[in-house]
């Protein structure tokens, strides 16, 4: 009997404090973003799917068509290709393809480029109705970029 | 169990066979349970798996070692730097690469924040599986700080890929450091807070205390590990039982219950968390300056004829990976033991018998994340 009633006691305890904890919170400052309406400041170290950098004193990409990429990436969603031109030292790249639907972004392809001409891309609101919504075109983007 | 043939057809007759999931509010993902109820008690328990198998083990078969790296942490989501940390562990072991101290205080601090933050989404969600809807709310707001602190170094959020044979990808900066001191002091102040709100709570008592009871012959039986094992009382981490990179040089706990109920498995796991904390401490410590990736790595790592075996401590439990390399650089077989499917199996006969709403409390504290069960 008397262990029901101390059970009953330190219960009811037990939810006040629980309450004193919620309403403790009532009163500090809102933690979520109204996404859409507002957004956070993405870090950019942030990891989006791969894209090739425009250099400032080319203004082009520096890809080489050497093709490492292609071959060390564990889920063959990169395609390359290149074709021999007048005047031009090596392969001249015409195709760079990404699938996006089988990367896994684990960053093999950026870290063996020998002229560090790929990096992260900064997007991640990605929402599309197709599967060829995700095969980006990177040549394209990167010629189409300021 | 003392019954005869005549109440056993009669008990049989009122058996009903209930389907919880394969997607079901208290099921973390896809996985199905087949009870056979007798009003409200759960007398058979049947786990039915494979609805998110993915080949991970076959798909090892069919590309050089390194190239798996980011398949370990598609197998438990919630523990990808831990599962990354034991693929490049076993390589290490096996390849014979020496790793810089910085890249393995860096792979220790980062771990830890990942098991801090499996058990933050554990508490949240397992609380939230019991009723309670508020604690998840604290639980994330926590778990967001690690997210972002592990974002601006690794570039991921959820499935990491930051480890590499011989090092980690990316060192860390300043910014990491002065965060994560101050996430620490953070949760340090919140854990009170949590104490208030959950752990003293009378509901939560009375739906944990003495319910999914194991013992260590049980688990032993099971093989089950991690948390639930050291409920029972027995101080097994891998950690400590098997030392890998630099854990020995830490001074820390491996927190036990003796019950060995949902309660116990709940407490290890709370105070496992400020064990966490301390490892990252003594961690930024001792951060030595250096390289954050060993001098020379293969590029096609060709792994010496034979067996190999690489154990690690997961947030479920224990993490093995046994390799069996035939001289190549493409793994002969990749076995994967997930801490995981061995903690399910011990649910036929830990709930046989109980109530409904005990069965959820019991499968609730086995924290399964169901794609590192199917892989």
């Amino acid at each position: 009997m008397k262990s029901y009633f101390s059970e009953l006691f330190t219960g009811a305890w037990s939810l006040i404090l629980g309450l004193k904890v919620t309403i403790k919170a009532l009163f500090t400052p809102i933690v979520t973003c109204q996404y859409p309406r507002e957004k956070l400041e993405i870090t950019p170290n942030y990891r989006g799917h791969i894209d090739l950098v425009k250099f400032a004193d080319t203004g082009t990409h520096k890809c080489i068509t050497c093709g490492s990429c292609m071959r060390d990436c564990p889920s063959d969603c990169i395609v390359v290709d290149g074709e021999k031109r007048e005047g031009v030292k090596g392969k001249a790249l015409t195709v760079f393809t990404l699938d996006f639907t089988k990367c896994s972004l684990c960053g093999a392809c950026v870290e063996v480029c020998p002229t560090k001409a790929l990096d992260y891309s900064n997007e991640y609101e990605l929402a599309g109705y197709a599967r060829e919504d995700f095969h980006y075109d990177l040549l394209k983007r990167v010629e189409e970029r300021e | 169990m003392a019954m005869d043939v005549e109440t056993l057809e009669d008990s049989r007759h009122h058996r009903y066979v209930l389907n919880m999931g394969p997607q079901h509010p208290s099921t973390h993902g896809v996985l199905r349970i087949l009870l056979e109820l007798e009003g409200e008690y759960a007398m058979e328990l049947l786990p039915v798996l494979g609805y998110g198998h993915r080949c991970h083990e076959k798909i090892a078969e069919h590309k050089p070692v390194k190239s798996f790296m980011p398949n370990t942490a598609r197998m438990d989501y919630l523990g990808a730097l831990i599962y990354n940390h034991g693929y490049a562990h076993l390589l290490e072991k096996a390849a014979g690469v020496e790793v810089p101290e910085r890249a393995e205080y860096i792979r220790v601090i980062t771990s830890e924040l990942n098991r801090i933050q499996s058990h933050l989404l554990w508490y949240g969600a397992y609380l939230l599986d019991l009723g309670a809807f508020t604690p998840i709310m604290y639980a994330f707001d926590d778990r967001e700080h690690i997210l972002d602190i592990l974002e601006d170094v690794t570039g991921s959020r959820l499935t990491y890929c930051y480890f590499r044979v011989g090092g980690v990808s990316k060192d860390i900066d300043d910014k990491f450091v002065t965060s994560t001191r101050a996430f620490i002091k953070r949760l340090r102040s919140r854990f009170p807070m949590y104490e208030d709100l959950v752990n003293g709570n009378i509901i939560l008592q009375k739906r944990l205390n003495d319910v999914g009871e194991l013992t260590p012959q049980l688990c032993a039986r099971y093989g089950v590990t991690g948390p639930l094992l050291r409920g029972t009382g027995v101080d097994y981490d891998m950690r400590r039982a098997e030392p890998y990179s630099i854990y020995p040089q830490f001074d820390f706990e491996i927190p036990t219950e003796t019950k060995g109920d949902c309660m116990a498995s709940f407490l290890v796991r709370f105070r496992e968390m400020e064990q966490s904390l301390r490892i990252i401490e003594q961690a930024l410590d001792g951060l030595p300056e250096g390289p954050v990736m060993a001098a020379k790595v293969p590029k096609k790592l060709k792994i010496p004829a034979g067996d190999y075996n690489a154990s690690v401590e997961a947030p479920r439990g224990e993490l093995s990976y046994y390799l069996v390399s035939d001289g190549s650089d493409v793994p002969y077989r990749l076995k994967v033991r997930t801490p995981s499917y061995s903690n399910l199996s011990v649910v036929p006969e830990m709930c046989q018998g109980m109530l409904l709403s005990d069965v959820v409390s019991a499968m609730g504290a086995l924290d399964l994340v169901i794609p590192e069960i199917d892989r």
